[in-house]
């Protein structure tokens, strides 16, 4: 997701203070230098990672408004609001964003950074599960997995329509690798709640809270969510996120050996 | 609150819920029940029958239709403003509660001003007030379709704050709409008339108990010679 770990316990690296245009982009070192004696007080800030693309790009499919208000202002929020939070407390130092979402989660008691670190992953996860002349249908690992674990592609998309459909509120539908069960499933999520916290590997997101497609859609979900599914889905970003997954959870056939 | 905003929130989601909701219950035991029973019979326990989102919603949209007017604002008079000072120190105080709780529900739901009366197991559900503040006013907020009926309240006021309510006129900028609401929409005059049955109510529930209390210890009463104690004299009886 683009967050590089702050380690608090690295060695006090000159360069980084002499060359501010060398910190990265989404991860900054500040130091305040109190004298020799006192420790440094270092905190890790998260940056607003920009969407893959420009912000009219998804046009027709997802107004450029749309992209203004849903990342300019409401994504931005969210990260504003957890820089915030790790500017008060320094438990939560030196984590990545994956790890601070599963820790804040805390199996289901949620700390009050839960909602902020987890929106920040779910809406960068967001803008690179689309692209602009998404759609049609993945290929090659992806696609024969689909088939193997939801029968057939058309399966496979009228249960993540549906599921965008029923879900009630404010959410989110997934395509999810299980890896308990190695296989896919799809999965739709109350508000925040993201796969992560059950170590599981999303592939795909939908975001179903009304602001992702009220300007553009009003109450029409249906049209909203095969939209999505026909123009705006990147299964080129499904494609590095499973081959990235393989590594973690085996999906092939156990190889027993010939006596 | 505009035209078009009404047109959808009223002409299509409201719709939809109450087109749905007949659906789900025509030839159930919930058809022909009132729609507040519906609520608290399909809440379950918080665990929610399929009717409940929609027969909760189509109660909370009339209810928030209801709670505004145009011209509306304001401040309350009379018994509800005395009540308000009492129960939250001032009318602006109580203001700051309610536009927080109304900002900070995350995702979809309610914030709610409610009359709560004499109860503590509320049977239905879990209390979020329990014991202390009885008889008061309180600020409840409450998730997706959830409203303080099944607590048992008394709702006064609410303000919805699922994000179709209002980005088509202040997108992503919620406490904006939330003080426009309170500045220019709200309608003290039903939220007092409201008060005026929830008290209403709750009197003639203490008159119940009472009787019932009267009831109980009478046949409490008669039973005491029958009663068998195992030790002690039957002269240090009650």
């Amino acid at each position: 997701m683009g967050s590089v770990t702050c380690n608090p316990l690295a060695p006090p690296s000159t360069h980084l203070l002499l060359n501010p245009s060398k910190i990265p982009k989404f991860c900054h070192s500040r130091r305040q230098l109190h004298g020799s004696q006192r420790a440094s007080k270092i905190i890790a800030y998260y940056g607003l990672k920009t969407p893959p693309y420009k912000l009219d790009a998804l046009e027709p499919y997802m107004s450029k408004r749309t992209l203004e208000v849903h990342w300019g202002e409401l994504h931005r929020g969210y990260v504003e609001g957890l820089n915030k939070h790790l500017a008060k407390d320094d438990v939560l130092y030196g984590y990545t964003l994956d790890e601070l979402v599963k820790v804040s989660y805390n199996s289901g008691n949620p700390l009050p950074v839960f909602n902020n670190a987890v929106q920040v992953w779910n809406h960068d996860f967001f803008w690179e599960s689309m692209q602009p002349g998404g759609g049609d249908i993945p290929k090659y690992g992806v696609l024969e997995q689909i088939e193997k674990d939801f029968g057939s592609f058309t399966n496979f998309k009228e249960k993540f329509i549906g599921a965008a459909l029923t879900l009630f509120g404010s959410g989110y539908v997934w395509l999810v690798l299980k890896r308990e069960e190695r296989r896919l499933a799809v999965v739709k999520t109350s508000n925040a709640i993201n796969p992560l916290v059950w170590n599981d590997i999303p592939i795909i997101s939908l975001d179903m809270w009304e602001h992702a497609y009220y300007l553009d859609y009003k109450n029409d979900k249906g049209t909203y969510a095969n939209v999505f599914m026909n123009h705006l889905v990147s299964w080129n970003a499904a494609m590095s996120r499973m081959a990235r997954a393989e590594a973690f959870v085996n999906l092939g056939e156990p190889k027993i050996p010939i006596a | 609150m505009s035209k078009d905003t009404l047109e959808y929130h009223w002409g299509k989601h409201h719709r939809a819920y109450v087109e749905n909701l007949n659906k789900q219950i025509v030839g159930t035991e919930l058809d022909g029940m009132s729609l507040e029973d519906v609520i608290i019979v399909s809440y379950n326990k918080g665990n929610m029958l399929p009717p409940f989102n929609n027969a909760a919603q189509a109660w909370n949209h009339e209810f928030f239709w209801e709670s505004m007017k145009p011209g509306g604002g304001g401040k309350p008079s009379g018994e509800l403003l005395e009540l308000i000072e009492r129960d939250f120190g001032s009318f602006d105080r109580f203001l700051e509660e309610f536009k927080s709780a109304a900002a900070t529900q995350f995702g979809s739901g309610w914030a709610w001003l409610a009359y709560k009366a004499n109860r503590l197991n509320v049977d239905n559900a879990v209390n979020p007030f329990p014991s202390e503040k009885d008889k008061k006013l309180v600020v409840v907020k409450s998730p997706n379709a959830v409203n303080p009926l099944v607590w048992d309240y008394s709702p006064l006021l609410t303000i919805d704050v699922w994000e179709h309510a209002y980005f088509l006129d202040f997108e992503n900028r919620r406490p904006n709409y939330i003080s426009v609401f309170m500045d220019k929409l709200v309608s003290w005059e039903v939220v007092s008339k409201r008060l005026e049955i929830a008290k209403a109510r709750a009197t003639k529930r203490e008159m119940e108990e009472e009787r019932r209390k009267k009831e109980e210890e009478e046949e409490n009463s008669e039973d005491e010679a029958v009663e068998v104690y195992v030790d002690g004299d039957e002269s240090e009886s009650e």
